[in-house]
């Protein structure tokens, strides 16, 4: 045997990836991987697969990527959190070591945040926004489909650390000195920071095209205070990551410098400061939590007014509200380490500055009861989602100005209250708003409605099941329970509350279950979507067919007022949906491109290779990255010509086409 | 679109913002120039803070050299006037005066790269490391990542070079060209703050 294969085999699968739940995880991966590739060739569906799929930039397909990614790593971090509630159901129970619950807690929260939300969100983005806002495709196809590659190679090359090498374990956070090579010497943190590297270059890349598609490529007519709301939140939510993301970058940045090449930012010695570190992340962090709530915002300001059949209220006072949300959000990083000893007015600063979040947040909840109001509702699942997310929201609210009060954070700080209170925000203002846009969007993304009784079941499911599984989390909190915490002993009162906890969360876990099957089953049996208008909409997407043609416009519409798709209905405009054939002229539109996948595998191949310091590796990665940016640098075929002809087929079979 | 350029188009708009793909295009460059900044940005407050935190430098005073960051910045200065006389003859559709500038911008550019590094391996053969001290990480850092900027658009030009060769001036590689341009005025502001926060201030404070 070479001498390099033990130490190939002692570097690559250490002790850490074999122990049970990890091995669990291989035989999964492979077992999944197996059946995926055999399908795939029996089928003979290889060619399909990168022709239609992998090197699209049709914004449409590229929203189908984004979500299938984010409900794999809502799984993968779903799993996660089943294993630390596992732990902590009793006390003492050892189901998972010290150093795993670690890993776990670290890659449940960069996953849930980094590698789910995240997605899902940009899934909304892309399979909304140019639709609702009249546009053939977003600003930069090229470039949409090379963000979706990014954050994908980005997610694969995090997830691999699980099983390859072993998990990064310093928090969803990664502060330094737990990061500190010294202390940290595996290549668990290089893959975190790596990982998130490269898809923050993707995240950003990501809200530049939305910023632009959305001031630069409305609908004539469609003014800015015409724009739908989820329009306004998606341009809010692209320029906070244009001015959130940078200090992130630079953060993993230099503590890859750290790590990787001796450099001394963040070190004990040498005068590295850890709360430059800390300050950098936060300066990212905060606005990140509201880079995941805005979006929630916007749906459910599309969501209410059509299930209430009425026009969203205080329109003016949502946007100005949405923009002083965007605005404060960057003063108020320091309330997550008011313990860290700023000074008395430093934190008053802080503290107060975030409790004035509250009150445009406020205006927006009463905008969205007053919009209920005397309106005809319908109690459908999204509308369920959003009615789930008033009080729960609120109470994430709440409990925020409290912790916001520095005497009380002292306390709190780092406690179970605190888990419980971006618990409540994270799920109750993200998590149900995505879930509500799914719903409501998925006859327009797929052609077909997801079962209603069904996703009821799974509504119901998570929204118990998030209340039992948190709410026990602030007592546990207020009786002194930190986070992070592996396991405690029996004596301290915790017991209960722990075991009701773990129940709410298996709760959940079923939730999920059954929305996966409400997927599978309604994709079978599902209600078609014939008209392309099923909820009897208010925004442009819905006056087009579903799942919309590759152009989405063949004819673009001219707004004349808000709800604009509404406006045409009540205008008796029935036959604003067809085109006359001398309408139809010949599109350019984006053509497909490998580019974006080979630029996400090069960065996947330079990254791996950094995780275990194989320069050679990592060179030819940057080779890859190189020549990728060079192909796209010399491609000038990147649109291709649609004739008149072929449209007018389109639009027929549709049946979109006037005699 | 078609890769004619109409002359009525011409006359109103420059070159470059004649076609509305292309003139998104400049508005997503400008995007991303906001985010380069805000890199620069945190990497300057980083630099701030870490100015005092030296570990065991000789002479923090004599660290930095004066003449050739002053070479730097005249070289750069010029480059950014160069650069805006290539953007001036490509508007007037003469490719070979604008290659002729472009083509100076470069060696202006180049001569900057090579001067930096000189210092830098200068510095690290007297012994000064970016592990020595947070303020050396933040410096080599700061400086670092503005030159590593400026021998990519040295790199993108040169490929924007071969692509004006083959094609000529059309509404893309006006474009191109154009954005170029933005970039290169950017990393000579981010200069100017350098040389004034970094060198100046460094050897009067
Ligand atoms: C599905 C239900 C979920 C359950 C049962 C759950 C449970 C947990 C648990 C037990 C912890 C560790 C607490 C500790 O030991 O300190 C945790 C941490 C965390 N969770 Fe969740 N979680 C869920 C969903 C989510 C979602 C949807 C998000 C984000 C969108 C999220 C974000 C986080 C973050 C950021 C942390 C902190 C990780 C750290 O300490 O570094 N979780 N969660
Ligand atoms: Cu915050």
């Amino acid at each position: 045997m070479p001498a390099f294969v033990p130490y190939l085999l002692h570097t690559l699968f250490p002790p850490t990836v074999l122990r049970p739940t990890e091995i669990g995880a291989d035989v999964l991966i492979v077992a999944t991987g197996v059946i995926i590739v055999t399908v795939l060739t029996r089928q003979k569906k290889w060619g399909w697969l990168w022709r239609e799929w992998l090197t699209t930039v049709d914004h449409k397909r590229i929203a189908v990527m984004y979500l299938i990614a984010a409900i794999a790593m809502l799984f993968r971090g779903g799993v996660d959190a089943l294993m630390m509630r596992t732990n902590l159901a009793l006390p003492s129970v050892h189901f998972i070591s010290a150093e795993e619950y670690n890993e776990v807690f670290t890659t449940h929260g960069t996953i849930m945040i980094f590698f789910m939300a995240m997605p899902l969100i940009f899934a909304l983005f892309n399979a909304v926004i140019p639709l609702m806002i009249g546009a053939r495709d977003v600003a930069f196809p090229r470039l949409n489909a090379v963000s979706f590659w990014l954050f994908a190679f980005g997610a694969l090359l995090f997830n691999i650390s699980f099983v390859v090498g072993g998990s990064p374990n310093a928090g969803w956070t990664a502060y330094p000195p737990l990061t500190e090579l010294a202390f940290n010497p595996g290549p668990g943190e290089n893959y975190y920071f790596l990982a998130l590297f490269i898809s923050g270059i993707g995240t950003t890349i990501t809200g530049i095209n939305f910023l632009v598609t959305i001031l630069r490529m409305r609908a004539p007519g469609m003014t800015l205070m015409r724009m739908p709301l989820f329009a306004w939140t998606t341009l809010c939510t692209s320029a906070l990551i244009l001015f959130a993301f940078p200090p992130l970058t630079v953060a993993l940045g230099t503590s890859l410098l750290d790590r990787l090449f001796h450099a001394s930012f963040y070190t004990l010695g040498h005068g590295g400061m850890p709360m430059m570190y800390v300050n950098l992340f936060w300066l990212f962090g905060h606005p990140e939590v509201y880079i995941v709530v805005l979006p929630a915002f916007g749906i459910f300001s599309e969501v209410v007014p059509t299930f209430s059949r009425k026009p969203l209220f205080g329109y003016t006072a949502m946007v100005v509200s949405v923009v002083a949300i965007m605005v404060l959000s960057y003063g108020t990083w320091v309330h997550h380490f008011f313990t860290m000893g700023a000074g008395p007015s430093v934190n008053v600063f802080f503290g107060l500055s975030t409790m004035l979040i509250a009150i445009p947040t406020g205006v927006k909840i009463f905008n969205w009861i007053f919009t209920m109001w005397g309106g005809r509702i319908r109690l459908t699942v999204p509308m369920l989602y959003q009615l789930a997310f008033i009080p729960t929201f609120v109470v994430g609210g709440a409990t925020g100005v409290l912790l916001a009060t520095v005497p009380v954070d002292y306390q709190l700080h780092n406690t179970y209250f605190l888990v419980a209170h971006f618990h409540n925000t994270l799920i109750g203002g993200t998590v149900f708003g995505l879930l509500s846009g799914l719903y409501y969007w998925w006859p327009k993304m797929f052609g077909y409605k997801l079962d209603e009784r069904q996703g009821k079941w799974a509504f119901w499911l998570f929204f118990l099941g998030f209340w039992v599984t948190f709410g026990p989390q602030y007592l546990l909190g207020l009786e002194g329970m930190t986070r992070r915490l592996w396991t405690y002993p029996l004596g301290l009162g915790w017991h209960a509350l722990n075991l009701i906890s773990t129940i709410g969360a298996y709760g959940m876990g079923a939730g999920f279950v059954v929305l996966v099957y409400n997927v599978v089953w309604s994709m079978q049996h599902g209600e078609r979507d014939l008209t392309g208008d099923p909820w009897d909409g208010r925004t442009l997407e819905w006056s087009l067919p579903s799942p919309a043609p590759e152009y989405n416009f063949a004819r673009i519409p001219v707004v004349t007022e808000r709800d604009a798709w509404w406006a045409m209905k009540a205008r008796g405009e029935t036959t604003a949906v067809r085109v006359r054939p001398d309408e139809i002229s010949a599109l350019e539109l984006p053509r497909n491109s490998a580019m974006p996948f080979f630029l996400g595998l090069g960065f996947f191949v330079l990254g791996f290779g950094l995780t275990f310091r194989w320069w050679w590796i990592a060179g030819l990665g940057l080779a890859g990255i190189l020549g990728a940016m060079l192909w796209a640098g010399f491609d000038y075929e990147d649109r291709k010509h649609v004739h008149a002809e072929e449209i007018r087929r389109i639009e027929a079979a549709l049946g979109r086409l006037e005699a | 679109m078609s890769q004619a350029w109409p002359e009525m188009e011409e006359q109103t708009l420059p070159a470059e913002f004649a076609h509305e793909e292309e003139s998104i295009k400049i508005t997503g460059f400008w995007m991303f120039l906001v985010t380069d900044v805000l890199i620069f940005a945190s990497l300057f407050s980083l630099y701030a803070v870490y100015a005092g935190r030296m570990g065991g430098e000789p002479n923090p005073a004599t660290f930095f050299h004066l003449g050739p960051a002053l070479a730097e910045t005249l070289l750069l200065l010029t480059s950014s006037f160069t650069v805006g006389l290539a953007i001036w003859f490509m508007r007037r559709r003469q490719v070979g005066a604008m290659t002729a500038w472009l083509v100076a911008t470069l060696v202006l550019g180049a001569t900057f790269v090579a001067i930096e590094a000189r210092e830098f391996l200068g510095d690290i053969q007297s012994g000064y490391t970016w592990h020595q001290s947070a303020f050396l990480s933040a410096f080599f850092t700061l400086v670092g990542t503005h030159g590593a900027h400026v021998t990519f658009g040295i790199l993108m030009a040169l490929t924007l070079l071969i692509q004006v060769a083959r094609r000529g001036l059309t509404p893309v590689t006006a474009r191109k060209l154009y954005t170029f341009s933005l970039y290169w005025h950017f990393l000579d502001v981010v200069w100017i703050f350098i040389y004034s926060v970094v060198y100046l201030g460094g050897r009067l404070g």
